[in-house]
Protein backbone atom coordinates (compact mmCIF):
# COMPACT_ATOMS: atom_id res chain seq x y z
CA UNK A 1 0.00 0.00 0.00
CA UNK A 2 1.20 3.67 -0.80
CA UNK A 3 -0.10 6.55 0.86
CA UNK A 4 0.75 10.12 -0.89
CA UNK A 5 1.31 12.72 1.77
CA UNK A 6 -0.33 15.91 0.93
CA UNK A 7 2.12 18.83 0.97
CA UNK A 8 1.06 21.75 3.62
CA UNK A 9 1.89 25.26 2.66
CA UNK A 10 2.64 27.52 5.56
CA UNK A 11 2.81 31.00 4.74
CA UNK A 12 4.15 30.06 1.14
CA UNK A 13 6.73 27.65 2.13
CA UNK A 14 5.87 24.41 0.51
CA UNK A 15 6.11 21.14 2.47
CA UNK A 16 6.56 21.82 6.47
CA UNK A 17 9.88 21.47 7.73
CA UNK A 18 7.64 20.95 11.31
CA UNK A 19 4.24 21.21 12.85
CA UNK A 20 3.50 20.76 16.44
CA UNK A 21 -0.25 19.96 16.14
CA UNK A 22 -2.34 21.33 18.97
CA UNK A 23 -5.47 21.86 18.14
CA UNK A 24 -7.11 18.30 18.78
CA UNK A 25 -10.00 19.56 20.35
CA UNK A 26 -10.77 21.04 16.95
CA UNK A 27 -10.08 17.19 14.96
CA UNK A 28 -7.39 14.72 15.53
CA UNK A 29 -5.61 12.78 13.54
CA UNK A 30 -6.69 9.35 12.36
CA UNK A 31 -5.38 6.37 14.50
CA UNK A 32 -3.23 4.21 12.22
CA UNK A 33 -5.09 1.11 13.63
CA UNK A 34 -8.08 2.93 13.22
CA UNK A 35 -7.14 3.69 9.30
CA UNK A 36 -6.24 0.11 8.72
CA UNK A 37 -9.67 -0.98 10.24
CA UNK A 38 -11.66 1.33 7.70
CA UNK A 39 -9.56 0.53 4.60
CA UNK A 40 -11.39 -3.01 3.65
CA UNK A 41 -14.89 -1.76 4.02
CA UNK A 42 -13.31 0.61 1.72
CA UNK A 43 -12.17 -1.84 -0.56
CA UNK A 44 -13.36 -5.22 -0.66
CA UNK A 45 -16.30 -5.72 1.93
CA UNK A 46 -18.11 -2.07 0.18
CA UNK A 47 -21.41 -3.92 0.24
CA UNK A 48 -24.83 -2.34 1.92
CA UNK A 49 -25.99 -3.83 4.90
CA UNK A 50 -29.29 -3.41 4.35
CA UNK A 51 -28.61 -5.67 0.96
CA UNK A 52 -29.34 -9.50 1.42
CA UNK A 53 -26.65 -10.98 -0.53
CA UNK A 54 -23.18 -12.24 0.92
CA UNK A 55 -21.01 -9.20 0.66
CA UNK A 56 -23.27 -7.40 2.84
CA UNK A 57 -23.11 -9.34 6.00
CA UNK A 58 -19.56 -8.77 6.19
CA UNK A 59 -20.52 -5.31 6.34
CA UNK A 60 -23.45 -6.45 9.00
CA UNK A 61 -21.23 -7.91 10.89
CA UNK A 62 -18.53 -4.95 10.81
CA UNK A 63 -21.24 -2.41 12.05
CA UNK A 64 -22.38 -4.26 14.49
CA UNK A 65 -18.81 -5.23 15.73
CA UNK A 66 -17.92 -1.61 16.10
CA UNK A 67 -21.29 -1.22 18.01
CA UNK A 68 -20.18 -3.15 20.80
CA UNK A 69 -17.12 -1.67 20.72
CA UNK A 70 -18.42 2.08 21.12
CA UNK A 71 -21.18 0.73 23.31
CA UNK A 72 -18.93 -0.90 25.68
CA UNK A 73 -16.88 2.24 26.14
CA UNK A 74 -19.39 3.90 27.91
CA UNK A 75 -21.23 1.18 29.65
CA UNK A 76 -23.87 1.25 27.41
CA UNK A 77 -25.87 -2.12 25.61
CA UNK A 78 -25.31 -1.83 21.97
CA UNK A 79 -29.18 -1.86 20.76
CA UNK A 80 -28.93 2.07 23.05
CA UNK A 81 -26.11 2.93 20.57
CA UNK A 82 -27.21 4.60 17.18
CA UNK A 83 -24.52 5.58 14.41
CA UNK A 84 -24.94 9.09 13.06
CA UNK A 85 -23.01 11.34 10.93
CA UNK A 86 -21.16 13.06 13.73
CA UNK A 87 -21.57 15.21 17.45
CA UNK A 88 -23.62 17.98 15.70
CA UNK A 89 -26.37 15.29 14.34
CA UNK A 90 -26.68 14.08 17.76
CA UNK A 91 -27.50 16.80 19.26
CA UNK A 92 -29.63 17.93 16.48
CA UNK A 93 -32.04 14.74 16.96
CA UNK A 94 -31.59 14.32 20.50
CA UNK A 95 -33.31 17.61 21.57
CA UNK A 96 -35.24 18.34 18.51
CA UNK A 97 -36.60 14.64 18.80
CA UNK A 98 -37.13 14.86 22.76
CA UNK A 99 -38.74 18.35 22.53
CA UNK A 100 -40.89 17.70 19.51
CA UNK A 101 -42.00 14.01 21.42
CA UNK A 102 -42.81 15.91 24.67
CA UNK A 103 -44.43 18.35 23.58
CA UNK A 104 -47.91 17.47 25.53
CA UNK A 105 -46.07 17.10 28.87
CA UNK A 106 -44.31 20.00 28.78
CA UNK A 107 -41.89 22.93 26.72
CA UNK A 108 -39.33 23.78 29.21
CA UNK A 109 -35.79 22.92 28.40
CA UNK A 110 -32.56 23.17 30.44
CA UNK A 111 -29.40 24.15 29.15
CA UNK A 112 -26.04 25.72 30.44
CA UNK A 113 -24.59 29.08 28.81
CA UNK A 114 -21.34 27.00 27.31
CA UNK A 115 -23.10 24.61 25.75
CA UNK A 116 -21.26 23.78 22.20
CA UNK A 117 -22.90 25.57 19.26
CA UNK A 118 -25.01 22.35 18.07
CA UNK A 119 -26.54 22.64 21.14
CA UNK A 120 -26.70 26.46 21.20
CA UNK A 121 -28.31 26.87 17.95
CA UNK A 122 -30.92 23.99 18.20
CA UNK A 123 -32.47 25.54 21.52
CA UNK A 124 -32.12 28.99 19.29
CA UNK A 125 -34.28 26.62 16.80
CA UNK A 126 -36.14 25.44 19.78
CA UNK A 127 -36.60 28.92 21.39
CA UNK A 128 -38.56 30.13 17.93
CA UNK A 129 -40.70 27.06 17.88
CA UNK A 130 -42.72 27.63 21.31
CA UNK A 131 -39.86 25.69 23.64
CA UNK A 132 -39.13 27.78 26.79
CA UNK A 133 -35.08 27.37 27.07
CA UNK A 134 -33.76 28.23 30.35
CA UNK A 135 -29.75 28.86 30.25
CA UNK A 136 -27.58 28.31 33.49
CA UNK A 137 -24.90 30.30 34.27
CA UNK A 138 -21.72 29.17 35.10
CA UNK A 139 -18.82 29.78 37.53
CA UNK A 140 -15.91 31.64 36.59
CA UNK A 141 -14.21 28.21 36.05
CA UNK A 142 -17.03 27.21 33.89
CA UNK A 143 -18.81 24.43 36.28
CA UNK A 144 -22.64 24.40 36.21
CA UNK A 145 -24.14 24.44 39.97
CA UNK A 146 -26.33 21.03 40.37
CA UNK A 147 -28.24 22.86 42.57
CA UNK A 148 -28.84 25.82 39.74
CA UNK A 149 -30.35 22.48 37.43
CA UNK A 150 -32.54 21.69 40.27
CA UNK A 151 -33.80 24.99 40.70
CA UNK A 152 -34.93 25.11 37.10
CA UNK A 153 -36.79 22.60 37.05
CA UNK A 154 -40.80 23.36 37.01
CA UNK A 155 -43.52 21.41 35.65
CA UNK A 156 -43.14 21.94 32.05
CA UNK A 157 -39.25 20.90 31.91
CA UNK A 158 -39.14 18.17 29.95
CA UNK A 159 -35.33 17.64 28.75
CA UNK A 160 -32.00 18.78 30.81
CA UNK A 161 -29.00 19.13 28.69
CA UNK A 162 -25.38 19.89 30.07
CA UNK A 163 -22.35 18.67 28.11
CA UNK A 164 -20.03 16.69 29.39
CA UNK A 165 -16.90 18.65 29.08
CA UNK A 166 -16.41 21.67 27.57
CA UNK A 167 -14.60 21.93 23.77
CA UNK A 168 -12.92 25.30 24.84
CA UNK A 169 -12.11 25.67 28.03
CA UNK A 170 -12.08 21.71 28.97
CA UNK A 171 -14.23 22.36 32.24
CA UNK A 172 -15.45 18.35 33.07
CA UNK A 173 -18.90 19.23 33.80
CA UNK A 174 -20.61 17.40 37.31
CA UNK A 175 -22.33 15.06 35.37
CA UNK A 176 -23.14 12.44 37.62
CA UNK A 177 -25.41 15.28 40.02
CA UNK A 178 -27.16 16.13 37.20
CA UNK A 179 -27.78 12.77 36.22
CA UNK A 180 -29.21 12.32 39.82
CA UNK A 181 -31.06 15.28 39.84
CA UNK A 182 -33.20 14.73 36.63
CA UNK A 183 -33.92 11.08 37.65
CA UNK A 184 -35.17 12.23 40.59
CA UNK A 185 -37.08 14.60 38.83
CA UNK A 186 -37.97 12.00 36.05
CA UNK A 187 -36.81 14.16 33.38
CA UNK A 188 -34.25 13.19 30.74
CA UNK A 189 -31.43 14.16 30.65
CA UNK A 190 -28.71 14.24 27.46
CA UNK A 191 -25.02 15.27 27.63
CA UNK A 192 -23.10 16.45 24.71
CA UNK A 193 -19.66 14.22 25.46
CA UNK A 194 -17.80 14.58 22.01
CA UNK A 195 -15.34 16.04 23.51
CA UNK A 196 -14.95 13.85 26.56
CA UNK A 197 -16.17 10.63 25.05
CA UNK A 198 -12.80 8.36 24.68
CA UNK A 199 -10.78 11.12 26.51
CA UNK A 200 -12.79 10.18 29.86
CA UNK A 201 -14.04 7.36 31.55
CA UNK A 202 -18.24 7.90 31.23
CA UNK A 203 -20.46 5.21 32.14
CA UNK A 204 -24.25 6.11 31.20
CA UNK A 205 -25.71 3.54 33.70
CA UNK A 206 -24.10 4.97 37.15
CA UNK A 207 -24.25 8.53 36.14
CA UNK A 208 -27.66 8.28 34.97
CA UNK A 209 -27.41 9.70 31.12
CA UNK A 210 -30.45 9.15 29.05
CA UNK A 211 -29.60 10.63 25.50
CA UNK A 212 -25.46 10.78 25.20
CA UNK A 213 -23.84 12.57 21.45
CA UNK A 214 -20.27 11.07 20.86
CA UNK A 215 -18.07 11.51 18.22
CA UNK A 216 -15.76 9.89 15.76
CA UNK A 217 -13.13 12.49 14.83
CA UNK A 218 -12.15 13.92 18.01
CA UNK A 219 -11.01 10.36 19.50
CA UNK A 220 -8.97 9.74 16.71
CA UNK A 221 -11.10 8.28 14.34
CA UNK A 222 -12.70 9.49 10.62
CA UNK A 223 -14.67 12.60 10.65
CA UNK A 224 -18.23 12.41 9.49
CA UNK A 225 -19.29 9.60 12.20
CA UNK A 226 -20.57 9.57 15.79
CA UNK A 227 -23.03 8.38 17.47
CA UNK A 228 -26.26 9.05 19.88
CA UNK A 229 -26.91 6.82 22.97
CA UNK A 230 -30.48 6.45 23.50
CA UNK A 231 -31.31 4.47 26.77
CA UNK A 232 -33.50 1.42 26.52
CA UNK A 233 -36.79 2.36 27.24
CA UNK A 234 -36.32 5.83 26.08
CA UNK A 235 -38.83 6.39 22.85
CA UNK A 236 -36.83 8.49 20.19
CA UNK A 237 -38.18 9.64 16.89
CA UNK A 238 -36.13 9.80 13.70
CA UNK A 239 -34.67 13.44 12.79
CA UNK A 240 -33.71 11.42 9.17
CA UNK A 241 -36.61 10.17 7.64
CA UNK A 242 -35.73 7.23 4.49
CA UNK A 243 -34.99 3.83 4.99
CA UNK A 244 -35.02 1.18 7.86
CA UNK A 245 -31.49 1.38 8.88
CA UNK A 246 -30.83 1.77 12.58
CA UNK A 247 -33.81 0.25 13.68
CA UNK A 248 -35.94 2.21 11.80
CA UNK A 249 -35.04 5.60 13.64
CA UNK A 250 -32.07 6.99 11.22
CA UNK A 251 -32.59 6.47 8.15
CA UNK A 252 -29.66 6.79 5.32
CA UNK A 253 -27.00 3.76 4.37
CA UNK A 254 -24.67 3.38 6.63
CA UNK A 255 -21.62 4.86 6.14
CA UNK A 256 -19.69 1.65 7.29
CA UNK A 257 -15.89 2.18 6.97
CA UNK A 258 -16.82 5.66 9.43
CA UNK A 259 -18.63 3.49 11.30
CA UNK A 260 -16.08 0.47 11.48
CA UNK A 261 -13.35 3.73 12.26
CA UNK A 262 -15.02 5.23 15.10
CA UNK A 263 -15.72 1.38 16.38
CA UNK A 264 -12.20 1.27 16.39
CA UNK A 265 -11.23 4.39 17.94
CA UNK A 266 -13.54 2.97 20.91
CA UNK A 267 -12.01 -0.02 20.95
CA UNK A 268 -8.35 1.92 21.33
CA UNK A 269 -9.67 4.51 23.79
CA UNK A 270 -11.22 1.42 26.29
CA UNK A 271 -7.27 0.28 25.90
CA UNK A 272 -5.29 3.09 26.02
CA UNK A 273 -7.30 5.65 28.01
CA UNK A 274 -5.84 5.61 31.82
CA UNK A 275 -2.40 5.79 29.88
CA UNK A 276 -3.41 8.72 27.88
CA UNK A 277 -5.12 10.41 30.40
CA UNK A 278 -1.51 10.45 33.00
CA UNK A 279 0.47 11.21 30.46
CA UNK A 280 -1.77 14.14 28.84
CA UNK A 281 -2.69 15.43 32.11
CA UNK A 282 1.12 15.50 33.17
CA UNK A 283 2.15 17.49 29.97
CA UNK A 284 -0.91 19.78 30.58
CA UNK A 285 0.26 20.65 33.90
CA UNK A 286 3.66 21.28 32.75
CA UNK A 287 2.73 23.71 29.89
CA UNK A 288 0.41 25.58 32.46
CA UNK A 289 2.72 25.73 34.47
CA UNK A 290 5.22 26.97 32.26
CA UNK A 291 2.81 29.54 30.86
CA UNK A 292 1.54 31.21 33.97
CA UNK A 293 4.94 31.38 35.15
CA UNK A 294 7.27 32.00 32.20
CA UNK A 295 4.88 34.82 30.89
CA UNK A 296 3.52 37.43 33.06
CA UNK A 297 -0.32 38.69 32.78
CA UNK A 298 -1.42 35.78 32.32
CA UNK A 299 -4.64 33.58 33.42
CA UNK A 300 -5.93 29.75 33.04
CA UNK A 301 -9.46 29.70 31.61
CA UNK A 302 -11.38 26.82 33.12
CA UNK A 303 -11.15 24.80 36.00
CA UNK A 304 -7.91 23.72 37.22
CA UNK A 305 -8.21 20.20 38.13
CA UNK A 306 -11.91 19.03 36.58
CA UNK A 307 -10.38 19.08 33.77
CA UNK A 308 -9.65 17.58 30.35
CA UNK A 309 -6.33 15.90 30.11
CA UNK A 310 -5.40 17.62 26.78
CA UNK A 311 -6.84 20.68 27.20
CA UNK A 312 -4.76 24.45 28.00
CA UNK A 313 -6.55 27.61 27.79
CA UNK A 314 -4.74 30.45 28.80
CA UNK A 315 -5.89 34.39 28.68
CA UNK A 316 -3.03 36.74 27.68
CA UNK A 317 -3.79 40.54 28.44
CA UNK A 318 -2.82 43.02 25.77
CA UNK A 319 -2.66 40.72 22.86
CA UNK A 320 -5.12 39.89 20.85
CA UNK A 321 -5.57 35.98 19.71
CA UNK A 322 -5.36 35.83 16.40
CA UNK A 323 -2.42 37.30 15.91
CA UNK A 324 -0.74 35.00 18.40
CA UNK A 325 -2.13 32.08 16.61
CA UNK A 326 -0.67 33.79 13.35
CA UNK A 327 3.27 33.71 14.84
CA UNK A 328 2.51 30.29 15.91
CA UNK A 329 1.49 29.63 12.81
CA UNK A 330 4.16 30.58 10.99
CA UNK A 331 6.31 28.36 13.44
CA UNK A 332 4.48 25.71 12.30
CA UNK A 333 2.18 25.68 15.90
CA UNK A 334 -0.91 24.95 15.46
CA UNK A 335 -3.21 26.18 17.98
CA UNK A 336 -6.98 27.49 17.96
CA UNK A 337 -8.39 31.07 19.69
CA UNK A 338 -11.23 32.46 21.28
CA UNK A 339 -11.16 35.77 19.86
CA UNK A 340 -14.09 37.25 17.72
CA UNK A 341 -11.15 38.05 15.42
CA UNK A 342 -10.56 34.65 13.71
CA UNK A 343 -13.63 33.62 13.61
CA UNK A 344 -15.41 36.93 11.89
CA UNK A 345 -17.87 37.58 14.24
CA UNK A 346 -17.99 40.67 16.92
CA UNK A 347 -18.26 38.78 19.87
CA UNK A 348 -15.23 36.92 21.47
CA UNK A 349 -16.49 33.33 22.66
CA UNK A 350 -19.51 32.92 24.53
CA UNK A 351 -17.89 30.53 26.58
CA UNK A 352 -15.45 33.09 27.66
CA UNK A 353 -17.86 35.76 28.28
CA UNK A 354 -19.81 33.19 30.49
CA UNK A 355 -17.02 32.60 32.76
CA UNK A 356 -17.33 36.47 33.55
CA UNK A 357 -13.96 37.40 31.10
CA UNK A 358 -13.94 40.75 29.77
CA UNK A 359 -13.65 41.30 26.25
CA UNK A 360 -10.76 41.95 25.81
CA UNK A 361 -9.17 39.14 27.61
CA UNK A 362 -11.33 37.14 26.19
CA UNK A 363 -9.81 37.97 22.43
CA UNK A 364 -6.43 36.79 23.68
CA UNK A 365 -7.43 33.94 25.01
CA UNK A 366 -5.71 30.77 22.83
CA UNK A 367 -6.52 26.97 23.35
CA UNK A 368 -3.82 24.45 23.10
CA UNK A 369 -5.07 20.79 22.94
CA UNK A 370 -2.73 18.03 23.46
CA UNK A 371 -3.36 14.40 22.05
CA UNK A 372 -1.88 11.10 22.93
CA UNK A 373 1.06 11.82 20.30
CA UNK A 374 2.13 15.35 22.36
CA UNK A 375 5.91 14.83 23.15
CA UNK A 376 7.04 16.67 26.08
CA UNK A 377 9.78 18.68 23.32
CA UNK A 378 7.11 19.84 21.48
CA UNK A 379 5.14 21.56 24.36
CA UNK A 380 8.52 23.31 25.41
CA UNK A 381 9.03 24.07 21.78
CA UNK A 382 5.27 25.80 21.31
CA UNK A 383 6.01 27.29 25.17
CA UNK A 384 9.29 29.32 23.99
CA UNK A 385 7.17 29.79 20.66
CA UNK A 386 4.72 31.55 22.83
CA UNK A 387 7.04 33.40 24.76
CA UNK A 388 9.19 34.98 21.74
CA UNK A 389 5.53 35.30 20.05
CA UNK A 390 3.39 37.04 23.10
CA UNK A 391 6.51 39.59 23.95
CA UNK A 392 6.38 40.59 20.08
CA UNK A 393 3.19 41.11 19.91
CA UNK A 394 3.12 42.90 23.77
CA UNK A 395 5.54 45.36 22.05
CA UNK A 396 3.07 46.35 19.44
CA UNK A 397 0.68 46.91 21.87
CA UNK A 398 -0.87 50.09 22.93
CA UNK A 399 -2.98 48.32 25.60
CA UNK A 400 0.64 46.71 27.31
CA UNK A 401 2.37 50.32 26.71
CA UNK A 402 -0.93 51.93 28.74
CA UNK A 403 -0.45 48.95 31.54
CA UNK A 404 3.64 49.86 31.99
CA UNK A 405 3.47 53.62 31.65
CA UNK A 406 0.15 53.85 33.72
CA UNK A 407 0.51 51.07 36.33
CA UNK A 408 -2.61 48.98 36.92
CA UNK A 409 -4.98 50.62 34.42
CA UNK A 410 -8.38 50.79 36.45
CA UNK A 411 -10.34 49.57 33.41
CA UNK A 412 -8.52 46.41 33.24
CA UNK A 413 -9.47 43.11 35.31
CA UNK B 1 -7.79 30.79 8.06
CA UNK B 2 -4.98 32.44 7.57
CA UNK B 3 -3.18 30.78 4.79
CA UNK B 4 -4.86 31.46 1.59
CA UNK B 5 -7.10 34.02 3.46
CA UNK B 6 -4.72 36.71 3.64
CA UNK B 7 -3.07 38.03 0.88
CA UNK B 8 1.09 37.58 0.30
CA UNK B 9 0.87 42.01 1.39
CA UNK B 10 -1.36 41.23 4.50
CA UNK B 11 1.10 38.32 5.42
CA UNK B 12 4.04 40.07 4.74
CA UNK B 13 3.12 43.47 6.92
CA UNK B 14 1.70 41.13 9.42
CA UNK B 15 4.84 38.99 10.26
CA UNK B 16 7.49 42.26 9.49
CA UNK B 17 5.25 45.20 10.30
CA UNK B 18 6.68 48.84 8.99
CA UNK B 19 6.70 51.69 11.65
CA UNK B 20 6.32 49.94 15.19
CA UNK B 21 7.28 52.10 18.39
CA UNK B 22 6.41 55.37 19.81
CA UNK B 23 7.50 58.95 18.89
CA UNK B 24 8.48 60.67 21.73
CA UNK B 25 7.15 64.34 21.65
CA UNK B 26 5.08 63.34 18.78
CA UNK B 27 3.32 66.46 16.23
CA UNK B 28 0.29 64.25 17.19
CA UNK B 29 -1.34 60.92 18.37
CA UNK B 30 -4.22 59.90 17.85
CA UNK B 31 -5.76 56.24 19.57
CA UNK B 32 -9.00 54.69 17.78
CA UNK B 33 -10.62 51.46 18.13
CA UNK B 34 -12.37 49.40 21.18
CA UNK B 35 -10.91 46.66 23.34
CA UNK B 36 -14.30 45.48 23.48
CA UNK B 37 -13.89 44.64 19.23
CA UNK B 38 -10.88 43.16 19.63
CA UNK B 39 -8.74 46.37 17.80
CA UNK B 40 -6.98 49.32 19.35
CA UNK B 41 -4.53 51.23 16.97
CA UNK B 42 -2.24 54.49 17.78
CA UNK B 43 -0.42 56.72 15.63
CA UNK B 44 2.18 58.76 16.53
CA UNK B 45 3.05 61.65 13.68
CA UNK B 46 6.53 63.96 13.43
CA UNK B 47 5.27 66.69 11.44
CA UNK B 48 7.90 69.56 10.28
CA UNK B 49 7.13 73.02 9.69
CA UNK B 50 5.88 72.69 6.01
CA UNK B 51 3.35 70.23 7.01
CA UNK B 52 5.12 66.75 6.16
CA UNK B 53 5.10 63.33 7.95
CA UNK B 54 8.33 63.43 8.52
CA UNK B 55 8.15 59.99 10.54
CA UNK B 56 5.31 58.05 11.54
CA UNK B 57 4.42 54.74 13.98
CA UNK B 58 2.46 52.69 14.99
CA UNK B 59 1.39 50.39 18.32
CA UNK B 60 -1.76 47.89 17.46
CA UNK B 61 -3.75 45.47 19.79
CA UNK B 62 -5.51 43.64 17.12
CA UNK B 63 -5.61 40.48 14.41
CA UNK B 64 -3.20 40.07 11.74
CA UNK B 65 -5.67 42.21 9.53
CA UNK B 66 -5.33 45.15 11.84
CA UNK B 67 -1.70 45.25 12.21
CA UNK B 68 -0.94 44.71 8.44
CA UNK B 69 -3.29 47.29 7.89
CA UNK B 70 -1.49 49.89 10.47
CA UNK B 71 1.69 49.09 8.78
CA UNK B 72 0.19 49.52 5.20
CA UNK B 73 -1.10 52.51 6.71
CA UNK B 74 1.76 54.24 7.75
CA UNK B 75 4.18 53.40 5.04
CA UNK B 76 1.27 55.40 2.64
CA UNK B 77 1.41 58.62 4.59
CA UNK B 78 4.75 58.50 5.12
CA UNK B 79 6.73 61.67 3.41
CA UNK B 80 3.49 62.86 2.51
CA UNK B 81 2.11 66.63 3.00
CA UNK B 82 -1.04 66.30 5.65
CA UNK B 83 -3.22 67.13 2.97
CA UNK B 84 -1.97 64.30 0.39
CA UNK B 85 -2.39 62.17 3.95
CA UNK B 86 -5.64 62.85 3.99
CA UNK B 87 -6.56 61.64 1.02
CA UNK B 88 -5.58 57.90 1.83
CA UNK B 89 -8.43 56.42 2.39
CA UNK B 90 -9.19 53.13 4.06
CA UNK B 91 -9.83 51.62 -0.05
CA UNK B 92 -6.11 52.56 -0.94
CA UNK B 93 -4.91 50.76 2.43
CA UNK B 94 -6.89 47.90 1.08
CA UNK B 95 -6.15 47.93 -2.06
CA UNK B 96 -2.60 48.15 -1.38
CA UNK B 97 -2.78 45.46 0.58
CA UNK B 98 -3.97 43.20 -2.16
CA UNK B 99 -7.75 43.39 -0.45
CA UNK B 100 -8.88 42.00 2.82
CA UNK B 101 -11.54 39.44 3.87
CA UNK B 102 -14.81 41.02 4.03
CA UNK B 103 -14.99 40.39 7.69
CA UNK B 104 -11.33 42.31 8.21
CA UNK B 105 -12.57 45.62 6.28
CA UNK B 106 -13.10 47.40 9.36
CA UNK B 107 -9.15 47.08 10.13
CA UNK B 108 -8.63 49.45 7.23
CA UNK B 109 -11.48 51.92 8.16
CA UNK B 110 -9.30 52.32 11.73
CA UNK B 111 -5.99 52.67 10.08
CA UNK B 112 -7.85 55.62 8.53
CA UNK B 113 -9.39 56.81 11.31
CA UNK B 114 -6.64 56.64 13.68
CA UNK B 115 -4.61 58.58 10.67
CA UNK B 116 -7.18 61.02 11.02
CA UNK B 117 -7.23 61.55 14.55
CA UNK B 118 -3.11 61.78 15.43
CA UNK B 119 -3.53 64.54 12.75
CA UNK B 120 -6.51 66.30 14.66
CA UNK B 121 -4.26 66.08 17.79
CA UNK B 122 -1.84 68.09 15.43
CA UNK B 123 -4.17 70.73 14.93
CA UNK B 124 -5.46 71.15 18.00
CA UNK B 125 -2.24 71.20 19.54
CA UNK B 126 -1.03 73.90 17.11
CA UNK B 127 -3.92 75.82 16.86
CA UNK B 128 -4.10 74.99 12.85
CA UNK B 129 -7.29 74.34 11.06
CA UNK B 130 -6.91 71.19 8.76
CA UNK B 131 -9.39 71.69 6.04
CA UNK B 132 -11.73 68.18 5.38
CA UNK B 133 -10.74 66.81 8.41
CA UNK B 134 -13.49 65.78 10.86
CA UNK B 135 -13.12 65.53 14.16
CA UNK B 136 -12.46 61.82 14.93
CA UNK B 137 -14.90 59.08 16.78
CA UNK B 138 -13.04 57.83 19.58
CA UNK B 139 -14.82 54.22 18.94
CA UNK B 140 -15.87 53.04 15.71
CA UNK B 141 -16.73 49.69 17.56
CA UNK B 142 -20.48 49.89 16.21
CA UNK B 143 -19.31 50.70 13.30
CA UNK B 144 -19.86 47.91 10.09
CA UNK B 145 -17.60 47.56 7.57
CA UNK B 146 -17.47 50.91 5.33
CA UNK B 147 -17.16 50.68 1.67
Amino acid sequence: MSTQSIEITVNGDKGMSKKIYLDNAATTEVHPEVLEAMLPYLKDYYGNPSSIHGLAKYARDAREHARASVAELINAEPKEMYFTAGGTESDNWALKSVAFGNRSKGNHIVVSKIEHHAVMNTCDFLGKNGFDITYLDVDEFGRVNPEDVRKAIGPETILISIMYANNEIGTIEPICEIGKIAREHGILFHTDAVQAFGHVPIDVKAENIDLLSASGHKVYGPKGVGALYVRDGVKLEPLMHGGAQERGIRAGTENVPGIVGMGKAAEIAKRGMGRDIVKETELRDHMIHRLLTEVPFTKLNGHRFERLSGNVNIAFRFIEGESLLMLLNHKGIFVSTGSACASGSLDPSHVLLAIGLKHEVAHGSVRFTLSYKTTEGEVDEAVDAVKESVARLREMSPLYADHINNGINKKEV
Amino acid sequence: MYDGVYSEEVMDHFTNPRNVGEIENASGVGTVGNAKCGDIMRIFLDIDENHVIRDVKFKTFGCGAAVASSSMATEMVKGRTIDEALQITNKAVTKALGGLPQVKLHCSLLAEQAIHAALWDYAEKNGVAIEGLKKPKSDIGDHEDSE
